[in-house]
């Protein structure tokens, strides 16, 4: 198995993406996400593995505060937003994020779900935006969907919009919630084809999946999370290949 | 029966009844509208005393008869205020307004609540995640699909609304109602003229179904069209 660890590492370890400390989650009294502590660095592309209520997609929806954290503190690329004082909606334009369920704006075509955010938050010219727009589109290999409204689009065609979408507004780190768990077999290659390439380009990925093989393939480090923390955590290689916690052995020997 | 009798007689006064039911009808379906959508906002923000006022005020529109309602705004209202301001009075026009178009708000609240649920939280999500704040989401993502949901219901209301305008002849508004019992008052036509008012209504309620369902088809047909010329 030939990787993009074997060839080129985007890592650029003197930069912080995302700092986590000591993060809790509590959803009433229920406690989701125990103690995290978790450092990515720019360029990396780390995929959280694990059982489903590990807590990995919560984990994931906290670093965009989709969900508050109970206590602890996250820092993107140096502001802490679990700090009131930060403006969240200045920092989210800098965070991509993909959803499980795609959540393209069922009353815009495909372009406008493009162009929307970036003309609205002001990052571009509606003239400027339209140009990003088709780049990004051919890139996903979707240019004669343009004019389509999403329901009219597959599984696969509405999360490679939904991936357009969220590079349109330039991010510098994008977030996959479980991207190709609701897509229909045959469609989850293409949606992973594009992670890849986003990969080798050297986005700061952090892709919660059970997707093990590109896991295996692409990530530069696999998390393992149960029980609302992480569990183990290294290469790929070291995670599926030799595998040092009992519940990481236990889990990867029910889904490989 | 003399119908050749009604439509001669009676036709100059039942359309100036009509006039103003259609009137007051629209006006009070404009002003439900804005009233409602500020009170749906209200119910579902996080302040507890704009939720607690837009709750209450639902409850007590919803929970009490529109005639009650008409006569407590008609002559209870004024009965206050000229305690303070002497010879204050609506006219049975001003309250029949008032009247219906907090009538029409309050359903029309819970109208907009339902459509604004409907569309899934994912939308939400997904418009926040690219750094639109609450409010840029809610416009441009939400409330367009909103209101899409809520046509039907939409519709339904502004049909209520406009036969609701009869009950407001019980407080001498002269609308189409209040105009018929005039006439049948003098000449005990009461089959003809009502028949005939009963004949407006129906056909005001089917012009405006026409127009919805037309609404309807082109909101819903609208993308695809255009994506079939492009091919």
């Amino acid at each position: 198995m030939k990787g993009r660890r074997d060839t080129v590492t985007n890592i650029n370890r003197e930069n912080k993406k995302v700092v986590v400390t000591n993060l809790h989650k509590y959803f009433d009294k229920n406690e989701v996400l125990t103690g995290i502590d978790a450092t990515i660095y720019e360029g990396e592309v780390v995929c959280v593995i694990g059982p489903s209520g590990s807590g990995k997609s919560t984990f994931l929806r906290c670093l965009n505060k989709l969900e508050d954290a109970t206590s602890g503190e996250i820092v993107i690329d140096g502001f802490d937003i679990t700090d009131k004082k930060v403006n969240i909606n200045k920092v989210r334009e800098n965070i991509g994020m993909v959803f499980q369920q795609f959540n393209l704006f069922q009353n815009m075509t495909v372009i406008k779900n493009i162009m929307m955010a970036p003309v609205m938050l002001k990052k571009m010219t509606k003239e400027e935006a339209e140009v990003k727009a088709r780049e990004l589109l051919a890139r996903v290999g979707l240019s004669d969907k343009e004019h389509a409204f999403p329901g009219e689009l597959s599984g696969g065609q509405q999360q490679r919009v939904a991936i357009a979408r969220a590079l349109a507004m330039n991010p510098d780190i994008m977030l996959f919630d479980e991207p190709t768990s609701a897509l229909d077999p045959e469609m989850v290659g293409e949606v992973l084809d594009v992670m890849k390439e986003l990969a080798a380009e050297g986005m700061t990925m952090i892709v919660v999946t059970h997707e093990m093989g590109f896991a295996r393939e692409v990530s530069d480090r696999v998390l393992f999370m149960a029980d609302g923390v992480i569990m183990e955590e290294g290469t790929p290689e070291q995670v599926f290949g030799n595998p040092q916690n009992e519940r990481t052995q236990d889990f990867l020997r029910k889904v490989l | 029966m003399d119908f050749g009798k009604v439509f001669s007689g009676a036709m100059p006064l039942l359309l100036e009844g009509l006039k103003l039911t259609v009137i007051v009808s629209l006006v009070s379906i404009v002003i439900g509208m804005i009233i409602g959508l500020l009170v749906c906002l209200m119910k579902m923000s996080k302040n507890v005393v704009l939720r607690a006022i837009a709750g209450v005020y639902i409850w007590i529109i919803r929970g009490t008869p529109m005639l009650v309602q008409a006569f407590i705004v008609f002559f209870g209202v004024p009965q206050v205020v000229r305690m303070f301001v002497s010879d204050f009075k609506f006219t049975a026009l001003t309250a029949g307004i008032i009247t219906l178009s907090l009538n029409a708000g309050a359903y029309l609240a819970e109208i907009y609540r339902g459509g604004i649920m409907a569309v899934p939280k994912g939308q939400t999500e997904a418009a926040r995640s690219l750094g639109l704040s609450q409010g840029q989401a809610m416009r441009k993502v939400v409330l367009p699909q909103a209101i899409k949901f809520s046509i039907p219901s939409l519709v339904n209301q502004f049909i209520i609304t406009i036969k609701d305008t009869s009950i407001l002849s019980a407080i001498g508004m002269a609308e189409l109602v209040n105009k018929a019992k005039t006439y049948v008052g003098s000449t005990y036509t009461f089959f003809e003229t009502y028949l005939v008012v009963a004949a407006m209504y129906l056909v005001i309620i089917s012009i405006l179904m026409v127009i919805s369902n037309y609404i309807e088809k082109k909101l819903k047909y609208e993308g695809k069209k255009r994506h079939r010329d492009e091919h």
